[in-house]
């Protein structure tokens, strides 16, 4: 429109002016490559953690086994002749049926007095666990004794290193923990195909072990199960409670004031505080006992209430007036509106914000160190008050164990945990697509 | 039987009750619905409520209850008895002052339990156990067994050991009368709380039963109780907190009578000397310096603010302002994805990545680094706080009205002249919060800390050295089979509670910010 009001630019043509403006174009653009080179760094950041943890861990998937043709003799195992679970609970004994095949597989005599110290080196390349997991097998299916089976027994930490190639053959063999003629039998094994690498079941299904090829996340699966239960059962009702309380009953009055003002805040608090709650109040005050998952499940929940409290009642804001209105022109009491009407076409949102908040408290560590979690527990819990751990504490644990073999694991453990939480976060952000209502 | 089960017992009755209530409603018209004051629900409901919630309530309080009042019993009687047993054991000729004396090994054994008994808490803890052991064992004993272990012809260790209940120690003859107490205690308590049960869930119902009328107000009730319930929920936010600062301020003051309060926030020295279980307080309990850690938590704060504030801000900017929406799409929650790891993994990430990185490139070029240094857990900090920073700065970036883009540039300023000259100022208050808030997450982070930085306390300013941090010793301290009464576990919560009010003040400080900017352009 002020285009005539403009006059022609003849004198630019003739004699050009510094404006600066090639500086500040310059200055623009590096601008804008700041940006870019922030934005970048934090993906570059992303990628090496997730690059460095897959790279450590995707190896703790398999496990090397060796393939043994074990007959399980009777008179070793049950010399009564009773199949008293007692008698056969024996782990000795079963070392006495795995310990000679192995000789023979790798050529040893079992009975030769000359080749001891050969026998005692090759004795490390089996797992002190295998003779467990056999004795597992024969307590589940008695039967078995007096067969022959094809089992695959664990091999030991060190040699299942080696064999991925953790372990370095160029090592001065002093320094090694595979020795030479040990690396002679493995290699033997591997050729005829007596010693693979197979799916680590064990992984997921064993608890506490100092030995790192026994040591599986089942315990601290199961512990995360009940805590995230108790949450759920927990942090829901009263979460959704109280939001609709302040949302749709309270009036404006100092005391909700300081509901609010106090709910933000706790969500702020740092989640070692509330462990130091969780030990003053759950167990010293209290009585419960440490290390059950019952005081984590509880802790986790005053965690994750403020969480569920903000989502829902941001759910119940988004609910738009007509819908109350209409229910209470035709009839409905106030709390027949809310539980009939609003919560419904609100519980996406708070499902949304429960998942979220379930996948918060599924990756804390700190809280549950405070309230005597890190314990070493073998037995798979069956209650919420037996002792247990959690996902992210046994990936503290074994963090802090010295065995090369327990760094993969921590990195398949926290894929593992990862992969919780992805599906977590996932299934949150298609149920707010699928339900998400604009209105 | 156990309390789960005594809930379902009163569920159970209570439903039954609803379903009476609402045929006695539906019975009272003849079936027209329509004449009730409420829907029949609601009378079901309302036999519900009071058949369960009284029966429920008293419950339990006295589950709550019985262990303190059963404590006290089992004192009172270990008391007594020790001091008769060992009145009776003490020649007369003894004055009772000349013996009572602790640590007496010339004492008849009573005597000295006696001592133990009325001096230590721990004692006391530990006897109550035994005690308790002892009663479950009785229990489990036949009437035969009892007689046999009345008259003294079985030993009572071995037989508990029988079934199932191992004894830490051979009981003396006080404990086993008092675990013989604890029985009498605990039937009369079954006794009254089934008694209890029984009266309330049939007085619950009956009263509530035959109150149902056509014209009684059961919707209205049952609503009330509903939002008392609803009221109950939402206090429970201000118990928390209450929770919270009252459980840390009286265990640290506990501390406090043991170290006194400017040793702890002044002193310059942390050296807590570990002291095995059991043994008595010594004198000198080590020294308890507060500004160590907090010197090593500010340190490693900051540099992972460094970290942080440049690549969040210039991210928030790039994503608020040049991005284009796809790449927003794209960058927006690649960049959250850091914020929902959770932090022990970024412990790992820094305590066998980052760290040996940073030690070996600090090698190369003649720097010595520590594997645990400030900089390592500072740098992996800082990349966790990237989100918090970018994702709120981005929402406050985008909330600048867009009139004062348009008049920047209107005047002939360049894109990355109005960012820096028109919108940061506009947008700095809510910039600062997010930074403030960033810092409060960086003071209270625990796994990072814990995993990679030290945990001697270091007054160093050379980001290379190990620092410790207030976290990594609340952790430490906790860690352990350490007494709790002394200052070494205790210092744990003067620390938590040092820590959540500075954390609540930043936050604080943080959120009155924001709020005053969000009045600007309302």
């Amino acid at each position: 429109m002020t285009d005539l009001s403009v006059p022609p630019a003849q004198s630019t043509a003739q004699m050009p002016r510094d404006y600066g403006l090639k500086k500040r174009y310059a200055s623009e653009a590096r601008f804008k490559l700041y940006g870019m080179i922030a934005i970048g760094m934090g993906l570059l950041f992303l990628t090496l953690l997730f690059v460095s943890i897959i790279t450590k861990g995707y190896t703790a998937f398999e496990q090397t086994k060796i393939q043994l043709s074990l007959t399980l003799d009777e008179k070793i195992l049950d010399p009564a002749g009773t199949r008293d679970p007692k008698q056969l609970a024996k782990a000795i004994r079963y070392n006495k049926i795995i310990e000679p095949a192995f000789y023979q597989a790798i050529g040893l005599d079992p009975k030769d007095k000359a080749q001891k110290a050969d026998r005692k080196l090759a004795k490390k390349i089996i797992s002190r666990g295998a003779a467990i997991e056999l004795r597992d097998m024969v307590l589940d299916n008695p039967d078995l004794i007096g067969t022959t089976q094809s089992v695959w027994i664990l091999a030991s930490g060190d040699v299942d290193s080696f064999v991925k190639g953790q372990i370095s053959r160029q090592t001065d063999e002093k320094r090694r923990q595979i020795k030479d003629k040990q690396i002679a039998w493995i290699d033997a094994l591997l050729d005829q195909g007596i010693m693979d690498k197979k799916f680590n079941s064990g992984l997921f299904t064993f608890g506490a072990s100092s030995r790192p090829e026994t040591a599986g996340i089942g315990v601290a699966v199961i512990g995360s199960l009940f805590m995230m239960g108790i949450v759920l059962v927990l942090a829901l009702p009263i979460g959704v409670a109280a939001s609709i309380y302040l949302e749709e009953f309270a009036p404006k009055n100092k005391w909700t004031d300081l509901i609010e003002v106090n709910i933000n805040n706790l969500a702020a608090v740092p989640s070692i505080v509330f462990g130091l709650l969780g030990l003053a109040v759950f167990i010293n005050f209290a009585g419960l006992p440490r290390s059950a998952s019952i005081v984590g499940g509880l802790v986790l929940t005053l965690m994750t209430l403020p969480t569920i409290i903000i989502a829902t009642r941001s759910a119940l804001k988004a609910v738009p007036p007509s819908i109350r209105e209409a229910a209470l022109g035709v009839g409905a009491s106030k709390t027949q509106t809310i539980f009939h009407h609003v919560l419904p076409l609100a519980s996406p949102g708070i499902l949304t914000g429960t998942i979220i908040g379930l996948a918060q408290a599924l990756g804390e560590t700190a809280p549950l160190l405070m309230i005597g979690m890190v314990a070493f527990v073998k037995d798979i819990p069956v209650s919420p008050l037996d002792p247990a751990t959690a996902l992210p504490v046994q990936i503290y644990m074994w963090a802090g164990a010295a065995e090369r073999a327990f760094v993969e694991r921590t990195s398949a453990a926290i894929l593992i945990l990862l992969a919780f939480l992805a599906i977590m976060n996932i299934s949150a952000v298609l149920l707010r697509r699928r339900f998400e209502r604009r209105w | 039987m156990s309390p789960l089960w005594l809930l379902a017992v009163i569920f159970i009755v209570a439903l039954t009750g609803a379903i009476l209530g609402r045929s006695r409603a539906i019975g009272a018209v003849d079936g027209e619905v329509s004449t009730l004051h409420s829907r029949p629900g609601y009378y079901g409901s309302y036999v519900f409520i009071w058949t369960a919630i009284p029966a429920a309530l008293f419950m339990a309080a006295l589950l709550i209850a019985q262990p303190f009042f059963n404590r006290s019993v089992v004192h009172d009687h270990l008391f007594g008895a020790y001091e008769s047993g060992c009145q009776r054991s003490l020649s007369f000729g003894k004055s009772n002052a000349a013996i009572l004396k602790a640590g007496d090994e010339n004492a008849p054994q009573i005597c000295r339990d006696w001592i133990e008994f009325r001096d230590l808490e721990t004692r006391q803890d530990l006897v109550q156990g035994v005690v308790r052991n002892v009663a479950d064992g009785l229990a489990l004993l036949n009437k035969d067994e009892l007689t046999k272990l009345r008259a003294g012809l079985v030993a009572i260790r071995p037989m508990m050991a029988q079934k199932g209940i191992a004894l830490a120690e051979d009981v003396s003859a006080p404990i086993v009368s008092a675990a013989y107490r604890l029985n009498d205690a605990r039937s009369r308590a079954n006794f009254l709380l089934y008694g209890g049960l029984g009266i309330l869930l049939l007085a619950g119902f009956l009263g509530s039963y035959l109150r149902i009328r056509p014209a009684l107000r059961a919707r209205n009730l049952v609503e009330a109780n509903i939002r008392i319930a609803l009221i109950i929920a939402s206090s429970i936010a201000v118990l928390t907190t209450v929770g919270i600062v009252l459980s840390m301020l009286f265990e640290a003051l506990n501390f406090f009578d043991h170290v006194p309060l400017v040793d702890f926030f002044f002193g310059t020295v942390w050296d807590p000397r570990f002291q095995s279980v059991g043994r008595q307080v010594s004198s000198e309990g080590g020294q308890f310096g507060l500004l160590p850690l907090l010197w090593g938590t500010m340190f490693i704060s900051l540099v992972a603010l460094l970290v942080a504030v440049p690549i969040g801000l210039f991210a928030a900017i790039y994503m608020a302002e040049y991005a284009t929406r796809p790449i927003r799409a794209v960058a927006k929650p690649m960049l959250e994805i850091l914020a929902g790891i959770p932090t022990i993994v970024y412990g790992f990430f820094a305590l066998v990545t980052v760290g040996p990185f940073l030690r070996d490139a600090g090698a190369s070029i003649g720097l010595s680094i520590s594997a645990n240094s400030v900089l390592t857990a500072g740098f992996v900090m800082g990349i966790m706080l990237i989100p918090f920073i970018s994702s709120l700065s981005d929402d406050i970036i985008s909330a600048v009205p867009q009139s004062l883009r348009d008049g920047s540039l209107g005047l002939g300023a360049t894109k990355s002249e109005t960012i820096k000259q028109v919108i940061l100022p506009a947008a700095l208050p809510g910039i600062v919060a997010s930074i403030l808030l960033a810092a409060s997450r960086a003071i209270g982070e625990t796994m990072i800390v814990v995993m990679a930085a030290g945990i001697a306390a270091n007054l160093t300013a050379n980001p290379f050295e190990a620092v410790t941090t207030v976290t990594v010793k609340i952790v430490s301290q906790l860690t352990g089979d350490l007494e709790f009464n002394s200052p070494q576990t205790l210092v744990a919560f003067a620390l938590g509670i040092t820590l959540f009010f500075i954390t609540l003040g930043l936050n604080v400080f943080a959120l009155h910010i924001v709020r005053k900017y969000r009045e600007q352009y309302d």
